[in-house]
């Protein structure tokens, strides 16, 4: 069975990218636009994995990832943060929310791959 | 899609990113100080960042990566975004565009400014900030050095450890001696919480060698008393790699927070751990984490299968790992449905907020302009299709009363309403073309030293989106000029008692059907005495002609006029106010001027809403029928016999109201006929050329004014002299629509080229 990964990020180029490199490395994505949006759909969208990012218009990814946790179907669902910030604060900020994991930006298509199978079975 | 689009996506996206950075940036700079608006900026620039990123655009990324620091001080209000502040902002925004715009179409930016605005975003960054926070966000984005092996494991708060997935390469390549790593790993209840699995830590663990493990299972209750969602288990590992302490950490990346976690070398110092072992070294099998984790959570297995996983986790060391997390995962299923119906009532409210949420913002698609133009095409045949109906049902004179009319009148007024909502989907908000106007005004205001605030109003006005392409290139000419010509320097403003910042307001409106945009400045006006002596010395009006104030004020519109003492670096480009007024007539539209000396000057333009039809006078020459753009016809007359002067060889000029104005016959310029048609038979219409100066074109006759669809003809024909496009008439023939400027321009040579009778013949 294809895995299924939600993405949430604002940015269409960056939808883009994690569409196609998730896309081609056999998953089957849904995307949000940000966090309002990504709570939204996670019913529907069902993720073994969530891919979000953190600087978002309306909710942002800590909140995001705050409400996942708060949802007993999916508090444990592995969420990567994809943030361009390498910094240690913002990473442990995502942490305390509930984040399994990050991604750096800019991510290659194998670095993203990885990450996601390094939290999935 | 492939990467290619996804680029020109990007670039799209830092286009409207960019207009949100700088009227976010222009709002601050009004006093806004609204949290969401500095966050907006601040997303602006961090998205062209990620995206810039992405494509290896490292000029750009890093001066994003300035950009963003600084706006980051501003977001925590570690920095005051004062005027100062956003000056550098806006400059900042200006070569932010730059740079993007050269990764799209090659080309260089000015490397001095960039870097000159790098230093003073950085000292923007470091002036109100204590040494020690400045440090880090200057910090440049290039790979952080690879993780202390330091212990990081800490109760009371975490260690941050700057990491980068940089780090695996640079370190996978370098070979290290085998070696054994005694690796002691115990989960807090949090490791599991946050999604991460002992089994795949164990999995990902087991790919860097040859790996043996031992479940310390001493903590775990009885069933009964079980905590499904403790954390019970910890793991001796016993692990001969040759890739080193780092590469074992670097597992445990996301989870060395969240787990004891003590990675030593064998023997030696740490003899201690491995006495500690009791039980027998079972060797780490992969194939059985496949079977036992479920693909996905949710999966509903009932008490006897816990119990019985739980019989085998007795048995079998690493099945227990996954045991685990079955066990979190079933009581998260049983939770779930227990609950199922206050989630299911709560997923129903989400989906109506979210149809609420849909409703309120106005849900827009993207079309490409190309389906727009197709989509306009046609409804430009249908027009003239109606109209050749209406026309043949008239010929053939049916019962003014039938259905037919009646029909007909009603497939009229339908086709009007669609040829207006299509050309509405090509309606766009000038507010882009408004937008680059400030930068403009910034760049002139800089290079001038003057003081220059930009007012735009009307920037919802909508028009044509061809006609916004070509708004921007006399606009902003003029706003060069108004700021160059029009405003003083600071000193003279205050010895005229006015603020030392000037205004330039820009406006935009929709007045009878067309757009009319003003450009006002509050400067000197027009300096009357000079413009008429330079146009004296000039030799473009004599010494003692009487010209009305409004006759001088046009002026400026004439060739070659500069009333600048020196060129300026600004204006002086070779290019003036005749070449604004061709291209707006070229658009056709009008520009007028007026001027109050002391208070400033306003050009109004007025300009149609779409390029797509004309208002055009039908005319016929030789047996020809012609349309003459109505934006050009100044006035039509019929010529008297005695206002006809003959002048030279074949030259003819008409006397109108004690003023000489040269006669052109439009069928000998386009070699419709060989002589010279009477002008006393025809009709002349006087037009202006884009000198200023007037024409009188001689045609035949008139027949009457309609709005006609431009059909180009340059796919078929290439550029045909004199002719500017055709059209279709509603008798189903096809009509050319004169090029005014080229006819005026051919008549002060012979004709056209010969080549213009084909032109004709079609």
């Amino acid at each position: 069975m294809k895995k299924r990964v939600l993405t949430v990020d604002d940015s269409r180029t960056i939808r883009n990218m994690l569409l196609v490199t998730l896309n081609n490395a056999g998953f089957e994505t849904i995307q949000a636009e940000d966090g309002v949006e990504g709570l939204e759909v996670l019913e529907t969208a069902n993720p073994d994995v969530i891919v979000t990012d953190i600087n978002m218009p309306r909710l942002d990814g800590f909140g995001f990832i705050e409400g996942v946790r708060r949802n007993d179907r999916y508090r444990a669902v592995p969420i990567l943060v994809l943030t361009t910030e390498s910094d240690a604060e913002k990473k442990n900020r995502a942490r305390q929310a509930g984040a399994t994991g990050w991604i750096v930006k800019p991510f290659d298509p194998t670095k993203l791959i990885d990450a996601i199978e390094r939290v999935t079975a | 899609m492939d990467m290619n689009e996804i680029k020109e996506i990007f670039f799209q996206e830092c286009e409207e990113q960019l207009a949100e950075l700088e009227s976010g940036l222009l709002k601050l700079n009004d006093g806004d100080r609204d949290p969401e608006t500095v966050n907006a900026v601040f997303r602006a620039v961090h998205s062209i960042k990620g995206g810039a990123g992405a494509f290896g655009l490292d000029d750009l990324v890093s001066f994003a990566h300035v950009f963003e620091t600084t706006l980051d001080c501003v977001r925590s209000n570690r920095l005051e975004p004062n005027q100062d502040v956003l000056k550098v902002m806006l400059k900042s925004a200006d070569v932010l565009a730059d740079l993007t715009n050269a990764a799209r179409d090659g080309g260089s930016v000015d490397a001095a400014r960039s870097r000159q605005l790098i230093k003073e975003l950085e000292a923007l960054a470091n002036g109100e900030l204590p040494q020690a926070a400045v440090a880090e966000p200057v910090a440049k984005p290039a790979p952080v050095a690879a993780p202390t092996p330091a212990p990081v494991v800490n109760e009371e708060g975490f260690q941050p450890v700057a990491f980068s997935f940089d780090d695996f390469e640079t370190n996978e390549p370098l070979a290290i001696e085998p070696s054994t790593f005694e690796i002691l790993f115990r989960p807090k209840s949090e490791l599991y919480a946050k999604g991460n699995d002992a089994t795949l830590l164990l999995r990902d663990l087991s790919r860097l060698g040859e790996m043996s493990i031992h479940c310390d299972m001493d903590e775990l209750p009885a069933l009964a008393s079980m905590n499904p969602e403790a954390a019970y288990f910890a793991w001796k590992i016993s692990l001969k790699t040759d890739k080193g302490e780092e590469a074992i950490r670097s597992v445990f990346e996301f989870a060395e927070w969240d787990c004891e976690l003590d990675v030593m070398l064998a023997g030696g110092d740490h003899a201690g751990a491995g006495e500690e072992l009791p039980m027998q070294p079972v060797p780490f099998d992969l194939s059985m984490l496949d079977e036992e984790v479920p693909a996905s959570p949710g999966a509903a297995e009932d008490d006897d299968q816990v119990a019985a996983q739980q019989r085998e986790a007795r048995d079998d060391a690493v099945s227990a790992a996954a045991t685990a997390s079955n066990v979190l995962q079933m009581a998260q299923t049983a939770r779930a449905s227990a609950e199922s119906n206050r989630s299911a009532a709560s997923a129903s409210a989400a989906q109506a907020a979210a149809q609420q949420a849909a409703s309120a913002a106005t849900p827009t698609i993207r079309v490409d302009l190309d389906r727009v133009d197709r989509l306009i095409n046609l409804v430009g045949e249908l027009v003239i299709n109606q109209a050749m109906l209406s026309q043949s049902v008239i010929e053939n004179d049916t019962n003014g009363t039938s259905s037919i009319n009646m029909g007909l009148e009603e497939l009229q007024q339908l086709t009007r309403e669609i040829q207006d909502s299509v050309m509405a989907i090509r309606a766009q908000p000038v507010k882009p073309v408004f937008q680059r106007m400030s930068r403009i005004v910034r760049e002139i205001a800089d290079m001038t030293g003057k003081s220059v605030r930009l007012v735009t109003e009307g920037e919802n006005t909508e028009v044509d989106k061809t006609v916004i392409d070509k708004l921007a290139e006399p606009l902003t000419h003029m706003i060069r000029n108004a700021v160059d010509h029009g405003l003083e320097t600071p000193e003279k403003r205050v010895a005229a008692g006015k603020n030392p910042e000037g205004t330039v307001r820009l406006t935009a409106k929709h007045r009878s059907g067309r757009i009319v945009i003003e450009l006002a400045d509050d400067g000197a006006g027009i300096n009357r005495e000079k413009v008429r002596q330079k146009a004296i010395d000039n030799d473009l009006i004599a010494a003692d002609a009487n010209l009305s104030d409004e006759e001088i004020d046009n002026l400026i519109f004439h060739a070659g006029f500069s009333t600048a003492d020196k060129i300026s670096d600004i204006s002086g480009r070779g290019v003036g106010m005749d070449v604004v007024k061709r291209s707006i007539q070229a658009l056709g539209g009008r520009i007028n001027i007026s001027s109050k000396p002391g208070h400033g000057s306003v050009f109004t333009m007025s300009l149609p809403l779409t390029l797509a039809v004309l208002d055009g006078m039908v005319v016929t020459v030789a047996n020809q029928t012609l349309v003459v753009p109505l934006t050009a016809i100044v006035e039509t007359l019929q010529p008297e016999a005695s206002a006809i002067h003959s002048f030279g060889a074949s030259q003819r000029l008409i006397s109108i109201r004690n003023s000489f104005c040269p006669l052109v016959d439009v069928g000998r310029i386009l070699n419709f006929r060989a002589i010279q048609a009477n002008p006393v038979e025809g009709v002349a219409l006087l037009v202006e050329s884009e000198g200023g100066g007037q024409r009188a074109l001689m045609v035949d006759a008139i027949q009457g004014q309609r709005q006609v669809v431009i059909k180009s003809l340059e796919a078929n024909y290439t550029h045909v002299p004199g002719i500017a496009a055709a059209t279709i008439l509603g008798d189903g023939r096809v009509a050319l629509i004169l090029d005014v400027d080229a006819i005026v321009a051919a008549s002060r040579g012979q004709s056209l080229k010969p080549e213009m009778l084909l032109a004709a013949a079609g």
